[in-house]
């Protein structure tokens, strides 16, 4: 039986602001930037737009409403899967257009990655820190498991935390530096085509690669995204409504979100290895009616080269312990057959979680890319958050 | 490697509710877990109900402290000031033989030694920290 959201919802707008180091300026302004952004490309005012999707606690929907004049409201929420959200958030607003409870949904997010929360400056916090949550201080799924078990251990970052699922897999499959390079290398050289990527005229090279200091073991610092400030939105309507759209509508055909069990706790799940993206992503697949075969790209949230690693075996692009041969010989390179995170990722674009991937894909099917795949029909965008939560989604034009 | 405390304070335990209970444990030199008194699992982190059954009767029952690697990472930029002296050292997850994984710095166990499914102990110090070392 067809999915009822399968192809009844649309993306019309993108928008984003400069990514950069030093916005200057508040979250709740370059969200608003955004939006405005976004709500524009898509060819409506803002009283047209009447629901609001919200990825975490960034920035509070009311405010974001009373900034740039979304002034009826039908339809709000948000999730809280971290980095999984802005992908998730695709999920509720295509239920909201779909069931008619909205009939414009704005989903948004931006934050000060660099200039407020770093995570990678945290030790220079010393007291408060020591006092507090450390990097997810506020985060209440994972604050737990922070405070009493990990913290006391030394460990309190995604850069650990997920180490710990790099190790296991890495001495299982003989995973190498070498394989995680070519996450890091594509995202590079892909970005030296995107005036906006934050890298772009900065190569990098195997060798500055495995030059760069060791972060927590396996991951190097060039195994680490970026961290900028920045913002991005997009504006869901339903299938029918997008045919007045300014710019080709991009279908959602498939989305999913895929919480591991438990969703708070890394070391008490059967198998570490049990991702959110392995529970999301047959079920969009399921949804879209299509296979890996038929993607002709793929943005891959990449917060940690590993990170991707382990979701090219959860979307079944290969099998469990064979990403090493897979990611070997130029295959998800622009040229190659699964091209990836053409725009450079939160690698070498910029950390807006992955509501940036969102923004490529779209321009990918618009075909208005920077870094085009030449007729591209169908393809996926992944998320992924907090202890390893996941969503996916599968677009097509 | 070795993980003696440092002078920059590390950050202390909550030690809400379970937690606190579990802490308070340590303290007197016991590693306790929550046991499902329905089904007989261990659980860690402690919580209200099993997972697996739905029960809310538990009790604290004492562990061996055995078990064997199931992952790790060292970490050599540190992301708090308590452990910078540390650097670089093991996070590592213990499988332990009543089921329940737990987490702890290692100690005595050279990084290059440290692997898959090798046997180590919790040792519980006096101060009611905890560490992983060999056995």
């Amino acid at each position: 039986m067809t999915h009822a959201l399968k192809d009844q919802s649309c993306i019309v707008g993108v928008g984003e602001t400069a990514f950069v180091r030093g916005a200057g300026r508040t979250v709740l302004s370059q969200v608003a930037e955004a939006c405005s952004r976004a709500i524009a490309d898509a060819g409506l005012v803002p009283s047209q737009v009447d629901g609001l999707v919200l990825s975490g606690t960034k920035v509070f929907g009311e405010a974001v409403a009373a900034t740039i004049g979304l002034n009826d409201l039908t339809y709000t929420a948000s999730v809280h899967l971290g980095g999984a959200n802005p992908v998730a958030a695709l999920q509720s607003a295509a239920m909201a257009v779909t069931t008619g409870v909205a009939t414009a949904v704005l989903v948004p997010y931006g934050w000060n990655g660099y200039s407020e929360t770093r995570i990678s400056r945290r030790e220079e916090d010393g007291a408060a820190a020591a006092q507090d949550a450390g990097p997810v201080a506020g985060d209440d799924t994972m604050s737990q498991a922070v405070l009493n078990a990990y913290a006391p251990t030394g460990v309190f970052g995604p850069v650990q935390f997920y180490s710990w699922l790099a190790t296991r897999h890495s001495e299982l499959y003989g995973i190498t530096a070498e394989h995680t390079a070519e996450i890091a290398l594509l995202s590079r050289a892909n970005a030296q085509s995107n005036p906006k990527a934050y890298m772009q005229g900065r190569p990098l090279t195997f060798e500055d690669y495995m030059a760069s200091p060791m972060i927590s073991s396996p991951l190097r610092m060039y195994d680490c995204c970026l961290e900028t400030d920045g913002a991005c939105a997009v504006v869901v309507t339903s299938a029918e409504r997008a045919a007045d759209a300014l710019h080709t509508p991009v279908y959602i055909s498939g989305v999913a979100e895929g919480h591991p069990f438990p969703a708070d706790d890394f070391e008490s799940r059967a198998d570490i290895a049990d991702i959110g993206l392995k529970r999301a992503a047959p079920r969009a697949f399921a949804m879209a009616d299509v296979s890996v075969a038929d993607l002709d790209f793929a943005q891959i949230y990449d917060c940690f080269t590993y990170v991707v690693l382990l979701q090219l075996e959860a979307l079944g692009l290969c099998g469990t312990g064979e990403v090493g041969d897979y990611v070997s010989g130029g295959r998800l390179r622009i040229d190659g057959e699964l091209p990836i995170n053409t725009h450079g990722g939160l690698h070498s674009e910029a950390h807006v979680e992955s509501l940036n991937h969102i923004v490529e894909a779209v321009r990918q099917l618009r075909h208005e890319a920077d870094l085009q795949v030449e007729g591209c029909e169908v393809g996926l965008v992944t998320g992924w958050g907090n202890f390893a939560e996941g969503s996916a989604a599968i677009l097509r034009r | 490697m070795t993980n003696e405390p440092t002078a920059a304070a590390r950050p202390i335990p909550r030690g809400e509710g379970f937690w606190g209970e579990f802490f308070a444990f340590c303290k007197q030199g016991e590693l306790r877990f929550q046991r499902c008194s329905q089904c007989g699992i261990w659980r860690h982190m402690p919580r209200d109900g099993c997972r697996s059954c739905g029960s809310t009767q538990w009790a604290w029952e004492r562990s061996s402290g055995f078990g064997h690697v199931y992952t790790w990472t060292v970490t050599h930029r540190t992301l708090h000031p308590g452990f910078a002296e540390d650097v670089p050292y093991a996070a590592v997850i213990a499988e332990l033989d009543e089921g329940v994984r737990i987490t702890a710095m290692a100690d005595g166990i050279d990084a290059d030694d440290l692997q898959l499914g090798l046997p180590v102990r919790v040792i519980v110090r006096e101060d009611g920290s905890y560490r992983i070392a060999s056995r």
